[in-house]
């Protein structure tokens, strides 16, 4: 049970290998069950961590090879950051993605990965430069739903 | 990683439906499995597939977009695809992108099955 008074952290390093995304959402499940997270908000926050994560498997170019990741435990919120040390890119650049468009053909089938974030998570921002992309995501604890 | 991915399909006995069950992540190989299924399946004439989801709690964008390649399809044959037991989040996730207006979406087999055939 979690009762700490103090902010606390957990840190995973996965390697840029197909489906280590993975790996990433037993340590969130881990760590938001620690939080009382509800089971809803547990699954939530999985799928946004899946969609960080292998938008830095696919888009960093990262030559280092990693994604760090970190867990920062709060009383009433989590918050996550992802970061890769690879080519980064334009954040205002990233189209919206419409169905109507894809089904249409007009737009690739792919590209969702930023908007799932968004709808999943409370609060999602991303710093993206040369040096890299690091990716802040928040999500507050229901009082209400937690188990 | 574990991340073993398995298809079923079942058929219909008088063509009417068929239903595609997965087991497992559904990324991009996952997603792959699925098209194909579903791909043979318009192809031998059938209109009417349901997607089982029950075994897949989890699934990423990837895997999503190759959903979308089956709605499209589907769309060009005047089919009907359903969607059963969503997870809660998954369930979201579809509503947020649209797939529901393109795809019912349905909490059991049973209730997508009579869905489905209830404008043949």
């Amino acid at each position: 049970m979690y009762h700490a008074e103090e902010p606390r952290e957990v840190s995973l390093t996965i390697p840029i290998v197909p489906n280590m995304e993975m790996a990433a959402t037993h340590t969130a499940e881990a760590v938001l069950r620690l939080m009382r997270f509800s089971s809803d908000q547990i699954d939530e926050v999985k799928h946004a961590l899946i969609e960080a994560c292998i938008n830095a498997f696919e888009h960093s170019e990262s030559r280092e090879g990693n994604v760090y990741i970190k867990f920062f435990i709060d009383r009433e919120q989590l918050t996550l950051t992802i970061q890769d040390f690879g080519a980064g890119f334009e954040t205002d650049c990233v189209p919206r993605p419409s169905l109507v468009r894809k089904l249409a053909g007009s737009e690739p089938k792919r590209g969702w990965g930023l908007v799932m974030m968004e709808s999943l998570m409370d609060d999602v921002h991303i710093d993206s430069g040369p040096q890299g992309t690091r990716i802040v995501m928040i999500k507050k604890r229901l009082e209400e739903t937690a188990e | 990683m574990n991340s073993s991915f398995a298809i079923a399909v079942r058929k219909d006995p008088q063509g009417r439906f068929a239903v595609v069950i997965t087991d497992g992540y559904i990324n991009n190989l996952g997603g792959e499995k699925i098209g194909e299924a579903a791909h043979r399946l318009i192809a031998e004439g059938y209109t009417r597939i349901i997607i089982n989801l029950e075994k897949s709690t989890v699934i990423n964008s990837i895997g999503i977009s190759v959903l979308i390649e089956i709605i499209e399809k589907m769309e060009e044959t005047h089919g009907r695809l359903a969607f059963c037991h969503l997870t809660r989040t998954i369930q979201k996730t579809f509503t947020m992108m649209g797939l529901v207006q393109y795809a019912s979406v349905f909490e059991t087999e049973n209730d997508a099955v009579l869905g489905v055939l209830a404008d043949a």
